[in-house]
């Protein structure tokens, strides 16, 4: 049977890569074979198993991080095509190429495009995102949920800190102490449950010292990013009242 | 930076809307005088306000003292933003672009606008009387208009803009819809309040405002 020599379909990547935190960014070029249904990462581990330049010249491997495969982890998170997104979910069918990836770099970059999110963490340390329940003995049931607010309370708990909104954001960077939109819809979501709301005070004051709700700027990109599609203006609005109001009762000593 | 900037945002945020806002519709009213009823109209209303009483304290604590304040601590905020609308070319985030750039153009323009005016007056070169024949010497002068022009229509963005900004920062505004609506709102304040602005800007070119200035050049920078 003679082969029909029909030219392998490829998909073309510019990926910005750097080999150490400080070291400078540059570009490399890969072409790497089509198959049906490729995402990103599909993509870069073509490239790890095959870690040859568009131009022929081998180089290393592209360095990327990813877990759960299905856009609930946060850890692929990258720019894709000047968008911040999840690489995972990045159907490379409906990607424009060719398609550029970078590292989310209002972050640490620590390389290629594996980035660093402490600071997220730490903001969520901050806040004390979570409902202290430890003691010596049983405390009982707490009180109950409503149920029409556990279904918008449920959609805040579908944040996965993978910082995508902080990407966005135009406030969060390194002249602002803007903690960033992520960690200020989390202190909605622990203040909205009956036991977290017993210390709905201390997480409003958090986020009332530096480094908290103030460097908002109302830009609402982060809205328009989040991959959960989590209402976080609206949680940003909702804290501001929150914020506003446990400011004048501290004054007035209520 | 050290200390706790909550309190300096929120303070900025409120003194933009009370008491500069709320100065600054008084102060388009008192301009559409010039266009409503003419020298005559224009003299009425300057003298107006300056009959109040304890002006000189009115003025320092309504108006420089805030907008001192302001416009410092808005430089500040400004330097602390990045600029995306390339990679998100969202309305609200051109909108928070323009709120910062416009704040600088009217940072500036105050300045120079409160020296030929104001400054003017308190040196004893010009007077309430003839502060309208004293704008028709700044604006028939083509680039000055244009720099007017320019100025007021950023500084009515600024302030319209702002105040949608205000009530997401202290939390009245909350969901999209409420936030959708009052952007409504403040957008047509914008168009009307530039409207006032512009025509009182036309007004004080018109020969009416003319028939004084020929008695004096303004006195620019310089």
């Amino acid at each position: 049977m003679a082969e029909t020599a029909t030219k392998q379909r490829t998909v073309k990547f510019i990926i910005t890569r750097r080999e150490r935190p400080e070291a400078a960014p540059y570009t490399e070029e890969f072409e790497i074979p089509y198959r049906p249904n490729m995402n990103v990462i599909s993509a870069l581990m073509e490239i790890q198993r095959n870690p040859v330049k568009a131009d022929g010249a081998k180089t290393t491997p592209v360095v990327w991080e990813s877990n759960c495969l299905e856009e609930v982890c946060g850890a692929c998170s990258m720019v894709i095509n000047g968008k911040p997104r999840q690489a995972c979910s990045a159907l490379v069918d409906k990607l424009e190429q060719p398609i550029r990836l970078e590292p989310m770099s209002t972050f640490p970059v620590v390389r290629d495009l594996v980035i660093n999110r402490e600071r997220m963490f730490q903001a969520l340390k901050k806040v004390k995102a979570w409902i202290p329940i430890d003691g010596t003995y049983d405390l009982g049931p707490g009180p109950r949920m409503a149920e029409s607010k556990r279904q918008w309370a449920y959609e805040l708990s579908k944040c996965m800190t993978c910082g995508v909104c902080l990407e966005a954001c135009p406030n969060v960077n390194d002249r602002n102490s803007f903690i960033g939109p992520a960690a200020i819809s989390q202190v909605r979501l622990f203040n909205a449950h009956p036991t977290g709301e017993m210390n709905a005070h201390e997480r409003l004051e958090a986020l009332m010292d530096e480094g908290g709700i103030e460097g908002c700027g109302n830009s609402q990109n982060c809205v328009r990013s989040c991959p959960k599609g989590i209402p976080l203006t609206t949680s940003i609005a909702a804290i501001n009242k929150d914020t506003t109001k446990h400011l004048f009762k501290k004054w007035l000593g209520m | 930076m050290s200390g706790n900037s909550y309190l300096p945002r929120k303070l900025h945020s409120l003194l933009g809307v009370i008491p500069l806002g709320l100065f600054f519709i008084e102060h388009a009213l008192t301009n559409y005088a010039a266009f409503e009823g003419g020298q005559q109209g224009f003299v009425d209303a300057v003298h107006g306000i300056h009959k109040l009483p304890l002006v000189f304290f009115l003025e320092l604590f309504i108006i420089w003292l805030p907008i001192l304040f302001h416009g410092v601590y808005g430089l500040y905020i400004a330097y602390q933003s990045n600029y995306n609308t390339g990679r998100f070319s969202y309305g609200r985030n051109w909108a928070f672009a323009l709120q910062r750039i416009t704040g600088v153009i009217t940072f500036i323009f105050v300045f120079w606008h409160v020296w030929n005016t104001r400054v003017q007056v308190a040196l004893g070169n010009t007077t309430y009387e003839e502060l309208g024949n004293h704008m028709n010497g700044i604006v028939s002068n083509p680039v000055y208009f244009v720099i007017y022009f320019i100025a007021v229509i950023a500084a009515v963005f600024h302030f319209s803009n702002g105040l949608w900004a205000f009530l997401v920062s202290w939390g009245i505004t909350v969901g999209p819809r409420a936030q959708r609506i009052s952007s409504n709102i403040c957008m047509g304040i914008f168009v009307i309040v530039s409207v006032l602005f512009l025509l009182s800007l036309f007004a004080f070119r018109s020969d009416e405002f003319a028939s004084a200035a020929a008695a004096f050049s303004p006195v620019m920078f310089g």
